[in-house]
């Protein structure tokens, strides 16, 4: 039934491409959806570019490196973004991205500089539960308190990969301790973040592992100020979100021109209230009302992209073990 | 053997061998190719090892306990009649497609440590009851198959020509000889194909494990071929691991062929039982409670799915129904194809013996234990060369949901088959009557009632399979399954919960019309 359609347009739009670039962006799914950044950024980036923005969803970040691995040199992509910067050192070794030369004055908790990938957003990995329910303010209250607790698998999940990462930069050997101690607190262990934030909004934990920022949504978007993200007092590990020019694509320029925009106020403001994350460069207007409330950790943990595929290997194991007992 | 008398003719080699080609290139060709993408298999580690072994354990406990209880109930609803039965036949069949998020919400809310039995057991001061960890897989996997077994075994039952049991009345059968005459010979036949059709969904259903499992002791072969897949893209390791459920499907498959013993088929009039046998106020009893439970087991926890979807229905956004029109034209595709494949392998099996028969249980089984993103990968790494897989996504998919309906739409097409064979295919010979002629007024009149329910399975497994669109898809062309996933992942939890709704209704609905479709002339 689409395919038609579809196929009609593929043949109109190389009619028309001699006049009209196509710019391809891959992303992951939930940045495309009506509710997303997606739709906004490709408005404003058409009402300057002369050309068709063309968003791909692919799963989620981890699908996303997945997906440009196997298409190779060959991908119809100019630009990968969703990446995180737990992936951007497997991204980079694949040899298939080219410098961004791309500068901005980023507001981020940290210093961050790579020759290959621009941050567009960030966030505070936190656990998340309702005003009413247990709040420990540290993994070790976590661990002593009776709070039931879902969590998402660090190999199928990237905030459930931030976890991993988390525990292991805090407590480095102690962590098997430490994840013993949380294992009668783990109600079960999810595919991915939907599937956790899910049970946890029917009831089925008093905590879930989500961001800081996830009680924005339902402050802003429902109007439900019920739900708080627990500051923790060994600090809050980051996720940084990261976008990347393919070197093999055809239109480089437009490619290069996306990435400026990126880090541009017209992209920038769209992102708190779409992908519920902090902007890379915060928008003049400042954050939207309802920012405020949220919980701001005052140490801001991240291991450099080039540690964490190592880190990742020897956390994910002594979490196995961990847990398999 | 007689059998020599009708050997396989042309047409209907070339079908049925058409219809096994295409589901082996599905299958190991796209095993193939990722292999070939990684260059080489690599070899299985010790956490490898310890999944394909909870995952065999699983899925045999699950298996077993699904069958189990499955014979009474099926039982039940064999030799009863009353108003509304054939509607709580086909509701019986719901849990089975539904899609495993919405089914997983709807058994934590009668279950979860929120749900009604620890609200409930709260109340009356009762330690709550943990679902999370193996027992909730095996509950989940019992939820969703023990009502799959129950069709299978209520077939079986059905075909039992009414005339036996009025023999069986006459000669003055207990309860306990007709059993044993009539209904164990019948459960010898069928047991093993229910159980083998249920172990082979619960070795590759992960999504479950994933979410009752309550950690990394419940991880499966599919999980760990998922994270080679995205965080170590270890093509060859996954590859590995595919092959490994490919020859796990293959021992299962021999060992059910080896052990069925064929039904001895004897023409009946096609009539609806009286059991004369099962008139005992103490039988009816326990039939009674038996239904009950079985529906309050089942129906609870979609009435739950219901309730909760009901309010945001309304509110869904245009692009939420445009992917259930999506998702209805691949469902409908994806019937048609995985009935013309079954139907072929159907007739090819009927005349070729045991060897065809565990042949056809093989082959069709590749395509339920072959790994959904083995299968996907490895039909992106073929279609990239040539085109854009995104272009394609809505067709792959209803091939794909085809292929790995087939295993279920053949369990119940290939025994009906080869009765009809039994029965009229000498008589048939002798007139003179073949191919085509023979098809259409002998075979297909006969299987009717198959052939809905295989439809209506086929239908509504599709509509509800996540599939591998998430792979392929471009935004666009959006399925509802995924389009309810994209909700959940936008913190949309609500309109999820009326998309879940939407899509259960579908599912059914079409189900529903297919099976009832099927059944309209032998049911009171």
């Amino acid at each position: 039934m689409k395919t038609l359609p579809l196929l009609a347009g593929l043949a109109l739009g190389t009619a028309a491409a001699a006049d009209t670039p196509v710019l391809t962006v891959y992303t992951y799914d939930s940045f495309v959806t009506e509710w997303g950044p997606g739709p906004a950024v490709e408005a404003a980036f058409e009402a300057t570019c002369a050309c068709d923005l063309q968003f791909v969803g692919a799963g989620d970040g981890a699908a996303l490196l997945g997906r440009i691995r196997l298409e190779g040199a060959r991908s119809e992509a100019d630009v990968v973004l969703g990446l995180d910067t737990n992936l951007t050192a497997a991204a980079a070794e694949t040899g298939l991205f080219a410098p961004h030369g791309v500068t901005a004055d980023y507001d981020l908790p940290i210093a961050f500089e790579d020759p290959l990938f621009v941050p567009f957003d960030w966030g505070y990995f936190a656990f998340v539960g309702n005003v009413d329910g247990p709040a420990p303010e540290s993994f070790e209250a976590l661990a002593a308190s009776e709070a039931r607790v879902v969590i998402q698998d660090p190999r199928s999940s990237t905030p459930g990969l931030g976890l991993l990462l988390w525990v292991d930069s805090v407590f480095g050997e102690d962590a098997a301790a430490v994840w013993e101690g949380l294992e009668d607190n783990i109600v079960t262990v999810t595919r991915g973040w939907s599937e956790a934030y899910g049970l946890f909004l029917e009831g089925e934990a008093d905590l879930v592992l989500s961001y800081t920022t996830s009680p924005a949504y339902h402050l802003i978007a429902e109007d439900d100020a019920s739900k708080r993200a627990l500051p923790f007092a060994e600090g809050h590990y980051m996720q940084v979100e990261v976008a990347g020019k393919l070197a093999g694509s055809d239109v480089p320029a437009l490619a290069d021109e996306f990435l400026a925009f990126m880090v541009s106020e017209a992209f920038q403001s769209v992102i708190p209230t779409t992908n519920w994350m902090y902007p890379a460069v915060t928008p003049e207007a400042g954050l939207p009302d309802g920012f405020e409330t949220l919980v701001t950790p005052e140490t801001a943990l991240l291991l450099p992209a080039g540690e964490a595929p190592a880190a990742r290997e020897a956390a994910l194991e002594t979490w196995l073990e961990a847990l398999s007992r | 053997m007689a059998r020599g008398a009708f050997a396989v003719s042309p047409v209907r080699a070339l079908a049925g061998g058409a219809a096994s080609a295409f589901l082996l290139a599905l299958t190991l060709g796209t095993l193939g190719a990722v292999a070939w993408r990684a260059e080489g298999l690599a070899g299985l580690g010790a956490s490898d090892w310890a999944a394909i072994r909870f995952t065999l354990g699983q899925a045999l406990v699950s298996a077993a306990l699904s069958v189990l209880l499955a014979v009474p109930v099926a039982r039940a609803l064999a030799r009863r009649r009353f108003p509304w039965r054939s509607l709580v036949v086909a509701l019986l069949g719901a849990p089975f497609i539904l899609p495993v998020i919405v089914a997983v919400f709807g058994l934590l809310a009668v279950f979860g440590r929120a749900g009604l039995l620890n609200q409930a057991g709260a109340a009356l001061g009762l330690p709550e009851l943990a679902i999370y960890g193996p027992q909730g897989v095996i509950l989940a996997h019992v939820f969703f198959n023990m009502p799959l077994a129950t069709r299978f075994l209520l077939q079986g039952w059905l075909a039992i020509p009414a005339e036996q049991f009025r023999l069986a009345a006459s000669l003055g059968f207990t309860p306990g000889a007709t059993a044993r005459h009539l209904e164990w010979p019948m459960l010898r036949a069928v047991v093993p194909g229910a159980f083998l059709a249920i172990f082979l969904i619960c070795l590759t259903s992960f999504a479950v494990a994933l979410a009752v499992g309550g950690g990394p002791r419940a991880t499966t072969i599919e999980l760990r071929i998922y994270e080679l897949f995205r965080f170590d893209f270890a093509l060859g390791d996954a590859a590995l691991l595919g092959l490994v459920q490919v020859a796990v499907c293959a021992v299962a498959a021999l060992v059910a062929g080896l052990v069925t013993v064929p039904k001895v088929a004897m023409a009946g009039m096609d009539g609806v039982a009286a059991r004369w046998d099962a008139r005992g106020a103490w039988l009816r009893a326990q039939d009674v409670v038996v239904i009950g439970l079985a529906c309050a087991f089942l129906l609870v926890p979609l009435g739950i799915v219901a309730l909760r979807g009901a309010p945001f229905v309304a509110a869904l956004p245009a692009s939420v129904w445009q992917a259930a029109g999506a998702s209805l034209v691949v469902a409908l595709a994806s019937m048609l194809l995985a009935l013309v494949l079954s139907l072929s392998l159907a007739l090819w099996v009927a005349r070729g013996g045991r060897a065809a028969r565990i042949g056809g249980d093989v082959i069709s089984g590749l395509a339920l234990t072959a790994s959904p993103l083995v299968m996907g990968t490895g039909l992106f790494i073929l279609l990239f060369g040539w085109t854009s897989p995104q272009a394609l996504a809505l067709p792959v998919t209803a091939v794909i949901n085809a292929a790995i309906t087939v295993p279920f739409t053949l369990r119940v097409l290939a025994p009906a088959v080869a009765e009809i064979e039994e029965a009229y295919g000498k008589l048939a010979a002798s007139l003179g009557m073949t191919g085509w002629t023979f098809l259409r007024r002998v075979i297909l009149p006969r299987l009717r009632r198959p052939l809905g329910f295989s439809a209506g399975l086929a239908a509504a497994l599709s509509m509800g399979d996540l599939g591998v669109i998430a792979l392929f898809s471009a935004p666009e062309t959006e399925t509802l399954p995924l389009a309810m996933y994209r909700l959940m992942a936008a913190y949309r939890t609500d309109l999820a919960a009326g998309a879940g709704l939407v899509l259960v209704t579908l599912s059914f609905g079409l189900f529903y019309a297919f099976d009832r479709g099927g059944r309209a002339d032998a049911d009171a």
